[in-house]
Formats: structure tokens, sequence, C-alpha cells
């Protein structure tokens, strides 16, 4: 078998990737869970970095792997969920759903990957090599890995989309506002000892 | 595999290894000025007698590098490694041991985008010294240092018990806020370098450097993105004004209470690591790397020497920074958890934003009044 440098590390990757996540839903402590979906997280960021997609690599750990995560993982220890607490929810089913969804979509993943297994080894539909450089004053912009191209596009072609997932994310940001506010008023009475609990200061120990 | 590869290949392992002894030897010279700065601005004298015997014999210089106490970090260093060991009967073990290294990787990580000098050889062919020449440096080092916090609320939560626990917990709140303000700041900086008729190009951080040859530093076009940088850069590195993570009046040591010998150790070097690679960081975004002095040109020719000297100057900026950062925690007092939240959230961001408009409004005001 003739592996290459890169075929090499793709395999390595992969592996990385798809075990960790295989292991997420398969770990009983969910701090172990996060740790491996981090670990899948970063093995995804190093596929993107063999496709030299640099720029969504390193967006990928800072954002997912450096900052969801980090959330994840305070949510997880500040509510101290146990590794028996997730024994409760396994209905029948619900099992039978998720059995249903999981064979769905490895038959998918299956008839695709059977349909479409040529396409990468057929030399007319290679990908197009990226561009060092691009004409960034032109009207047709060809997309690179530079950081300068990237941008250039967001803003210029696909102007409409990145404004709509900026919509999108500043519905979901008004909506949690307007959640925890309504809360808010409901205990208002309670609202002073969670307060006082969110600044996080150390409660005199009992003596 | 070709023998050029191979030759490549150790070449690459060899200056990374050499940069990791390097920066890992200031780190543990940083805990050494750390004690000595501390100690003069207490009026005290600090560690003078740690010395190796053949050199405690030499007749003046001898007593002279006991009393700066030259080899006290070697003796810490000694005794971080055959301390014994102990591990706590409540903790979880697997964590426990994991999170020092997690802490410690990726601080060590960050300098393989850090250029520190440049070499001119006799064709004047100029090559950039780094490890790695990325497109987008500044946010690798982003990417990278957001693992960092991994370290710290591991070992709070695998200590399993109380103090630690705080200690992690305020930590992930703290680095999560300050990433925002820090990642902010340094926006304009590369709008500023990557604008229209300027030399820069992408988030490259030797870009930045040569931007700033021969014409001002960005600290004194952006003051205010400088500031904000650097406040977030204490708050990222933990130190004193935003030591929560280890605040020792209210958590006791904080998320390392649990450790010691050398896995506190180890926490310890990764923390100053974290100090160098910022003021190195610092140094190259906003005091012109190892370009000499505002609008003044290098005064070295080119070639070995001035290479050296270029390295050597980078270095006592950043060695400058290093000093700054020890003075600051030597003076100011630590904030309260909340006022930390506060300014992060209320006052940071918000000048960070409009920091952020305000440039983007005068490079496009600059671009049009140049264009017409």
């Amino acid at each position: 078998m003739n592996l290459s440098l890169v075929d090499f590390l793709f395999y390595v990757f992969a592996t990385i990737s798809v075990g960790g996540g295989l292991a997420v839903i398969l770990s009983r402590n969910p701090v172990t869970a996060a740790m491996f979906m981090i670990l899948s997280l970063v093995g995804v960021a190093s596929l993107f970095v063999l496709l030299e997609a640099f720029f969504l690599a390193v967006l990928q750990v800072l954002v997912y792997a450096g900052a969801v995560m980090v959330l994840f993982l305070f949510i997880i220890m500040l509510m101290d969920v146990g590794p028996d607490s997730g024994k409760r929810t396994a209905l029948s089913k619900t099992r039978l759903i998720s059995g249903f969804v999981a064979l769905f979509g490895v038959g998918l993943l299956t008839v695709l990957t059977l349909e479409y297994s040529g396409v990468a080894t057929d030399s007319a539909t290679h990908w197009q090599d990226v561009a060092e450089e691009t004409s960034v004053e032109g009207a047709n912009v060809v997309f690179s890995k530079s950081v300068k191209s990237f941008g250039y596009g967001l803003f210029t072609k696909y102007m409409l989309p990145l404004q709509v997932a900026g919509f999108l994310l500043l519905a979901a940001m008004v909506g949690v506002i307007v959640l925890s506010k309504k809360q808010d008023e409901e205990k208002s009475s309670e609202a002073t000892e969670d307060a006082s609990s969110a600044s996080a200061e150390p409660r005199p120990e009992e003596a | 595999m070709d023998a050029e590869l191979i030759q490549m290949l150790a070449l690459k392992v060899t200056y990374a290894i050499v940069m990791v002894s390097v920066v890992m030897s200031i780190a543990g010279y940083t805990v050494l000025a750390e004690r000595k700065v501390c100690a003069w601005m207490q009026g005290r004298v600090g560690p003078n007698r740690t010395v190796l015997p053949f050199v405690a014999a030499i007749p003046f210089i001898g007593p002279f590098l006991r009393n700066l106490g030259i080899f006290q970090p070697l003796a810490d260093g000694l005794k971080f490694l055959f301390k014994e060991e102990i591990v706590p009967g409540h903790v979880n073990k697997f964590y426990y041991y994991l999170s020092p290294i997690v802490a410690l990787v990726p601080a060590l990580t960050t300098m393989t985008v850090l250029p520190f000098g440049e070499f001119t050889n006799a064709e004047g062919l100029t090559t950039t010294l780094v490890l790695a020449n990325v497109d987008l440096g500044i946010l690798f080092v982003f990417a990278i240092s957001s693992l960092g916090v991994y370290g710290i609320v591991l070992a709070g939560w695998s200590s399993n018990s109380k103090y630690p626990f705080l200690g992690g917990i305020r930590s992930s709140a703290q680095m999560i806020s300050y990433e925002l303000v820090m990642g902010l700041s340094v926006l304009p900086v590369f709008l500023w370098v990557n604008a229209p008729g300027m030399t820069g190009s992408g988030l490259s951080l030797v870009s930045i450097v040569n931007s700033q040859e021969d014409a001002a530093w960005l600290v004194l076009v952006q003051p205010l993105s400088a500031f904000l940088f650097l406040v977030a850069l204490f708050a990222e590195t933990n130190r004193l004004p935003f030591d929560m993570p280890e605040s020792e009046t209210d958590l006791v040591g904080g998320f390392h209470t649990e450790y010691g010998s050398f896995k506190f150790g180890i926490f310890f070097v990764a923390e100053y690591a974290h100090v160098v690679i910022g003021s190195a960081i610092f140094t190259t975004l906003f005091l012109g790397g190892w370009h000499f002095l505002p609008w003044v040109a290098d005064p070295w020719a080119p070639g070995l020497i001035g290479s050296l000297l270029g390295v050597g100057w980078f270095l006592a900026k950043t060695f400058c920074l290093i000093f700054f950062f020890i003075w600051v925690r030597w003076t100011l007092p630590r904030f309260r958890y909340d006022q930390v939240m506060k300014l992060g959230w209320a006052k940071l961001l918000p000048l960070a934003l409009v920091n952020l408009i305000f440039y983007v409004i005068l490079v496009t005001y600059l671009d049009q009044a140049a264009a017409s």
C-alpha cells in the first residue's frame, strides 16, 4: 500500500475525530464526554488544516474548542452532573427513535459513499487548486486560502447569508434576554439570593 | 523518505527544541526576577544564598553572583523535581495528572508563530526568524491560548475540593470574558496595517512588525488598543489585579491548592511562560518588534551581527514588559471577583467596540481622502 504523508495524517485525524465522537456518546462521565468532544473538534480542525483551510481550522479551535466547550464544561461542573444522571432517560421509546435515526444515518452515509466513491479518483472532477492571490478589486472573487479574500467574499458576494446568520444570532440573544427577564420578575423575592450566589463570592464557612 | 525531507525535519525539530529551552529558561529566570523585584520594592534583598560550590570560590565574581541569586532557579527546579509526590485521596486521578500538562502545552505552543528577529544574508535576502510564518498568526495565538483555560478548569474540578473548584470556575468565566476584549482590541491594529496603501498582509505577526520598521510604533498610533490589549493580557495570564483563579487570601491557593512538587512546578512555569510569551506578543504588535526606535531606521548593519543585535533588542523590550508585569503585581491590590466581571463586560468591552468603530471610520475616511 502506498500511503503519502497527507493520506496517513488524514487517517490519523479522521480516527481521532470519529473515535472521539463515539467516545462522547459512550462515556458515562459527562466531563469525560466533554473532553472527548474537544478532542473530536480538534481532530476536525486538523482535517481542515489538511484541506489547507487554515482559517476554518483556527476558527474551529477558537470558537468551538476554546469558547463553546468551556461553557459546556462550566455548566456540567456547576450542576455537578454525575455519571448516573443519564440512566433515567433510557426509556424504550427514546431508544427506539434514536435507533431508527442512527440506522437511517448510517444507511444514508453508506449509499452516498457507494454512489460517489468514484468522484475523488476521477481526475476530471478534481477540486480546483486554491489560488494564492485574488483580485480583490475585481468583481469576481476567487475563493482562496488567504484571510483577506475570505473577508472580501464574506462582505460582498455572501453578504446576505452573513446578515441572515447574524440576524439569527441576534434573535437568539434577544430570546435569552426576554426569557431570563421573565423569570426574574416572577420570583423577585429570590432575586437577591440569586444575585449573591451569581457573584460567586465564597460564603462564610460554617464553623 | 528522502534525505532532504529528513534533514528539513531534523532542522525544524532542533529549532523548536532550542526555542522551547530559551523560553523555558527565560520563564525560570522571570520567577527569580519576580522575587528580586518584589524584594527591592519591599525594602528586602531577596534570594541571595544559593550558589554552586566552585563558583563561590571565585574571589570577586562568586559573592556577586550569589547576591544576585543567579542559581536560585536551579535550586528551585531541583526541589520541584525531588520533593515527595503527594496525591490526595479524594481527587479524580486521571484529570488530576492531565491538567498540568494541558496547562503547559498551549503556553509553549503559541511560540511557533512568534517572530523574534530577521537575518539578511550577503545577497540581501531577508529571512524572518520564526518557527512558522503563518498567514493568520494572531488568530493561531488566540486559538491555542484559549485552550489553556482547560488546564485550570480541570485542575479545579478534579481536585474535588472547595477552594480549587471555586478557583477553576472563576477562571473559566474570567478567561472567556477577557478573550473577547483581547480579540476586539487587536482588530483595529490589523485594520490599520491592512488598510489600502499600507504594506500589511493578512493577520501575520511578521507583517505587523515590518509595518513598524522606520515608522511609528503601533502603540503611538493606537494607544487605546494597546491599553485594552495589555489589560486583557493581564487577565488572561492571571496576573495580579486579575488573579482570581488563585487569590491566596480568599481561596488558599486557588486551582492548584491540592497540587504539590513537580505538578505544581508545571503550573508555575506555565504561568510564567504565559507572561513571557504575552510580553513578546505585545512587543511584536505594539512596540515594533526587533526594529530600533519609532521613525528611526535600524542602526545595525544587516548580517549576522545586525540580526543578533535585533534579537537582543527584541528581548530587551520583552524584558521591560516582563518587569512591568512584576511591577504592577507588587503595586496594585486585587480586584474583587464581581468587579473583574463588571470591568470586563461593562467597561472594557464597550470601550473596545467604540475603539474598533472609530478606527473603521478613520481608515475609511483616510482612504476616501486619498482617493479624491
